[in-house]
């Protein structure tokens, strides 16, 4: 299921503006990446090129290569629905479909592809449900408008959602931002459990955040005004947070800067 | 502040600096006249609702104004009804929603989900609001020239039809563009990241959340085109007996009836003609309601 | 930068031009594909495929709808051309200065618009200038006066006057109002006859005048106007107001400070849609303006007939292209007068950006 993402050399433009200059990392099956860094600085913009997301925004391009187990996502032959099909999303404000059920929220992805029998999407929401730590507390009203859950269900929806598709990859766009401190808990132990079976990948504003549900830690920041975003380093979340090689590092995570 | 002591002037400096009587004044000149203008538009919606009620009610009232037609009823004989163009009213109307529906929300989705930003959008966009400006009159005479003067066809209630698709298109393109527009990003972004193609996106996620306000969009476009007397008058004749085929042969209709009554100068046709006019008022009402009702039903609710 | 991805169209999902490939590849294998492409090992590539047509397919209707709309004003202007050019080369007066209208019989035609004209421009102007201040009015006061709670239904009353089918505001005018006005029409033919527009009229019948019908049409395009200017005036910044209202601003000086100059071009735009509604008008002018075989003196006291409203007239009774013809003629003017209106109202609020 799980599988490696690998960049090389991603440059990413927004029609005549350089947004991320030259990014290569690598992230490993079965762990959390956590993106940090400055607003502005493209984290999430690289977050979006890796399921060919930033397509829909236009004049959006990128440059270089985003290989998933060694195949290039970018490839002439591939289809952008089908890379989004194996590669999930979270996104930073829960979006559930107003006019859909909790349940039918959750086998959404299923359903729109049109391939699965009534029992079998009940079963899929139900695994899903209880994948995202809440089948508990919307079981007995799966019929009911999924808008009607709290911000933190309404999250933990969403994430049922993308894992309903079984996803090889699950990318998280600052999936906490708009949650209570109590909700932000929920989800990070949620990301700890998924992570034995998806590989993810987590654009996060708090540090902390990043400390601990991470393996590893990419931090990308702006040289100036105006210049396109870089990696500046990534590495094992441990070494990151105590002893990162870069300056610029250190002063980010020491909250002197940014 | 004056040297010579002022008897009038209380001895403490007022806490608040107060205005001049002629910007006060001013100010309360502008206000009044400005709700003037808000009464006097009520005075001819009042008044020509008064109108009709008044010398329309007593006919309406009869039983067989509503299942009988005027087959066989000479212009001063009392009796009979408006059956038949309240039959032709519906039926123009029905085939031109029809018609119009798709085509007006296909259009929007151009403008909203594809055509965003580029040339011919603009274009379109710009033809959508000339459109919305054809005088009824103007879409009329197009039909006729194309329906009847080449292809030769001969006046028909779907020649009607097709004019007020002219005039019912661009209010819908309008209305759905507005409601398409106002779905969130979030959800198109939500759909696509589940690996849904974009034209599912836009039918099962966009589409159902913008459908209360579409639907609305709609029932009010369609009755307003109802109502448009232009088009009946020079693409189909009137007949006082009932006419369900839409190809062939003369139909009434509510406006149409009303011309016709019009030059019937006995009590017969002035009942005729308000009972007209008051029920025409009356099936735009019930539409109106009718989009009231759809947005409520199918409006996304969160309980 | 081996391999480089440029999106194909701004709308973000790029089509592969190879899309096809996967399916049909072995059967067509020289259907454009590099030879060197192996198979994509996708595991949902069918259904890929699949979707890529319905992608394609919606995406062409959506398009071809954009197109057809292009396409038919572009058609309503050469139709009515088509129509109009064969009773135009019979026609034995000059199509723009003549006065008189005679399409009746194919064999004699003798038609010319400029009465036609004239009359529908007085009355749509005098409309104008009835519906202008009073749209104006009525759209501050349901901005900027009228208390939030009362403000909606309020708009509502005025939007209900957009439903009124106009073939009641004719009826309503010609039977109702122009009775009741008729003392004031007397007074001023009167008193001020000696000006040109309120000298004696054309016609015999009491009301039947375009001073009725220019009443009657400022009541009907009063809900344009005001609907458009609302919305524009509503779109007033909120810093700006505050900005205004913390400097110590009446209400008013508050409207004349920011609201007006923000929503000016909105309402400008809008007083044009709304002549453009106003000279297209049909059936209320039918009704209200009585025919006259003499000449528009131009006094608002005249009879006489619009474009429309002598379409109207005549149609029905046709029962030949050349002399239906003559009449498309005439509504071909028109759509071009209404086109203008309309392009220009569009210029105006556009070129302002405060956009309705």
């Amino acid at each position: 299921m799980a599988k490696r993402l690998d960049l090389k050399d991603v440059n990413i433009f927004y029609g005549r503006f350089h947004a991320v200059d030259n990014v290569t990392l690598s992230v490993a099956p079965r762990s959390v990446t956590a993106f940090i860094g400055p607003s502005g600085c493209g984290k999430s913009t690289v977050l979006r090129t890796l399921n060919r997301m930033h397509e829909v925004i236009p004049g959006a391009r990128v440059e270089g290569e985003v290989l998933l187990d060694g195949e290039n996502i970018y490839g002439s032959s591939v289809d952008p629905v089908g890379v989004r099909r194996t590669i999930g999303m979270v996104f930073q404000r829960p979006n559930p479909f107003p006019t859909m059920s909790i349940r039918d929220n959750v086998v959404a992805g299923l359903k729109l592809q049109g391939r699965k029998s009534r029992k079998e999407l009940d079963e899929v929401a139900e695994r899903a449900l209880r994948g995202a730590n809440l089948w508990n507390e919307v079981k007995d009203r799966l019929t009911k408008p999924g808008g009607g859950l709290s911000g933190g269900q309404q999250q933990r929806l969403c994430i049922a959602r993308a894992i309903a598709v079984q996803p090889d990859v699950l990318l998280m766009d600052e999936p906490c931002s708009a949650l209570d401190p109590i909700s932000t808990l929920a989800i990070e132990d949620l990301i700890a459990e998924l992570k034995t079976e998806y590989t993810i990948v987590i654009v996060t504003h708090n540090m902390q955040q990043a400390a601990r549900v991470s393996d590893q830690t990419a931090f990308f920041n702006l040289r100036a005004t105006g210049e396109p975003g870089r990696l500046v380093e990534i590495d094992d979340t441990p070494k990151m947070f105590s002893n990162p090689t870069q300056q610029a590092t250190e002063d980010y995570i020491s909250g002197r800067f940014g | 502040m004056s040297t010579s002591v002022d008897l009038d002037k209380s001895a403490v400096e007022p806490t608040f600096v107060g205005i001049s009587g002629g910007r006060r004044a001013r100010n309360a000149l502008a206000t009044g006249l400005m709700t003037l203008a808000f009464l006097i538009a009520l005075v001819p919606l009042v008044w020509v609702v008064w109108t009709v009620v008044s010398k329309g009610l007593a006919p309406v009232l009869t039983g067989h104004w509503w299942s009988e037609s005027l087959n066989g009823l000479l212009a001063r004989q009392q009796g009979g009804g408006a059956y038949h163009a309240i039959v032709g009213t519906l039926l123009q109307g029905l085939v031109c929603a029809v018609l119009a529906t798709p085509i007006g929300i296909m259009v929007a989705i151009y403008l909203v989900e594809y055509g965003a930003g580029t040339r011919l959008a603009r274009a379109t966009t710009f033809m959508v609001d000339i459109l919305t400006g054809v005088p009824s009159i103007v879409a009329a005479l197009f039909v006729y020239a194309v329906w009847i003067s080449i292809f030769g066809l001969p006046r028909s209630a779907f020649a009607v039809s097709l004019a007020l698709v002219l005039l019912m298109v661009p209010v819908v393109v309008r209305s759905t563009e507005e409601m398409l527009r106002i779905v969130p990003d979030d959800l198109r972004e939500a759909a696509y990241a589940l690996g849904v193609p974009k034209w599912k996106t836009i039918v099962k996620v966009v589409i159902p959340t913008a459908l209360s306000g579409m639907l609305t969009g709609i029932v009010l476009a369609l009755a307003r085109v109802m109502g448009e007397t232009a088009p009946v008058l020079i693409l189909v004749a009137y007949a006082p007996f009932i006419n369900f085929d839409i190809f062939q042969g003369n139909m009434a209709s509510l406006p149409l009836l009303m011309t016709v009554e019009r030059s019937n100068p006995t009590d017969a046709g002035a009942d005729r003609l308000w009972g007209a006019a008051i029920t025409l008022i009356l099936i735009i009402t019930l539409f109106q309601l009718l989009a009231a009702f759809l947005s409520k039903v199918t409006a996304p609710k969160t309980k | 930068m081996s391999d480089p991805t440029v999106t194909g169209g701004p709308t973000g999902i790029g089509e592969p031009a190879d899309r096809w490939g996967s399916s049909v590849s072995a059967a067509v294998p020289e259907a454009g594909i590099p030879a060197t492409e192996p198979p994509p090992p996708d595991q949902g590539s069918i259904g890929a495929t699949f979707v890529q047509r319905g992608d394609r397919i919606f995406r062409f209707l959506a398009t071809g709808s954009g197109v057809f709309i292009v396409a038919l004003i572009g058609a309503i202007g050469l139709f009515l051309l088509i129509q109009a050019v064969p009773p135009l080369l019979q026609n034995h007066a000059n199509f723009l200065t003549s006065r008189q209208f005679e399409a009746g019989d194919p064999n004699n035609l003798s038609f010319g618009i400029l009465d036609l004209l004239l009359v529908t421009v007085e009355v749509s102007v005098f409309a104008l200038v009835l519906a202008m201040p009073l749209g104006l009015g009525i759209a501050l006061f349901l901005t900027q006066y009228a208390p939030a709670r009362v403000a909606r239904p309020f708009g509502y009353l005025v939007d209900l006057l957009a439903a009124v089918p106009s073939i009641i505001f004719g009826l309503w005018g010609l039977f109702v109002l122009a009775p009741a006005i008729q003392p004031f029409a007397v007074w001023l033919e009167t008193h001020l006859g000696w000006f040109f527009l309120f000298s004696p009229g054309n016609v015999g019948i009491a009301g039947a005048t375009v001073f009725t019908a220019g009443i009657v049409l400022a009541v009907m395009i009063l809900p344009i106007i005001t609907a458009i200017s609302r919305e524009v005036f509503a779109r007033t910044p909120r810093a700006h107001i505050e900005a205004a209202l913390a400097l110590g601003a009446t209400k008013w000086e508050v409207v004349r400070m920011t609201v007006w100059p923000f929503g000016r071009a909105g309402y400008v735009s809008a007083s044009m849609l709304g002549l453009g509604r106003a000279l297209g008008e049909t059936i209320a002018l039918t009704i209200i303006l009585a025919a006259t075989p003499r000449i528009f003196t131009g006094s608002l006291f005249d009879g006489g007939a619009t474009f429309a409203s002598k379409i109207a007239l005549s149609f029905a009774e046709l029962n030949n292209n050349l002399s239906a013809g003559a009449f498309i003629a005439a509504g071909l003017v028109l759509f071009v007068l209404t086109f203008l209106v309309n392009a220009a109202a569009r210029w105006v609020i556009n070129r302002s950006g405060a956009k309705a």
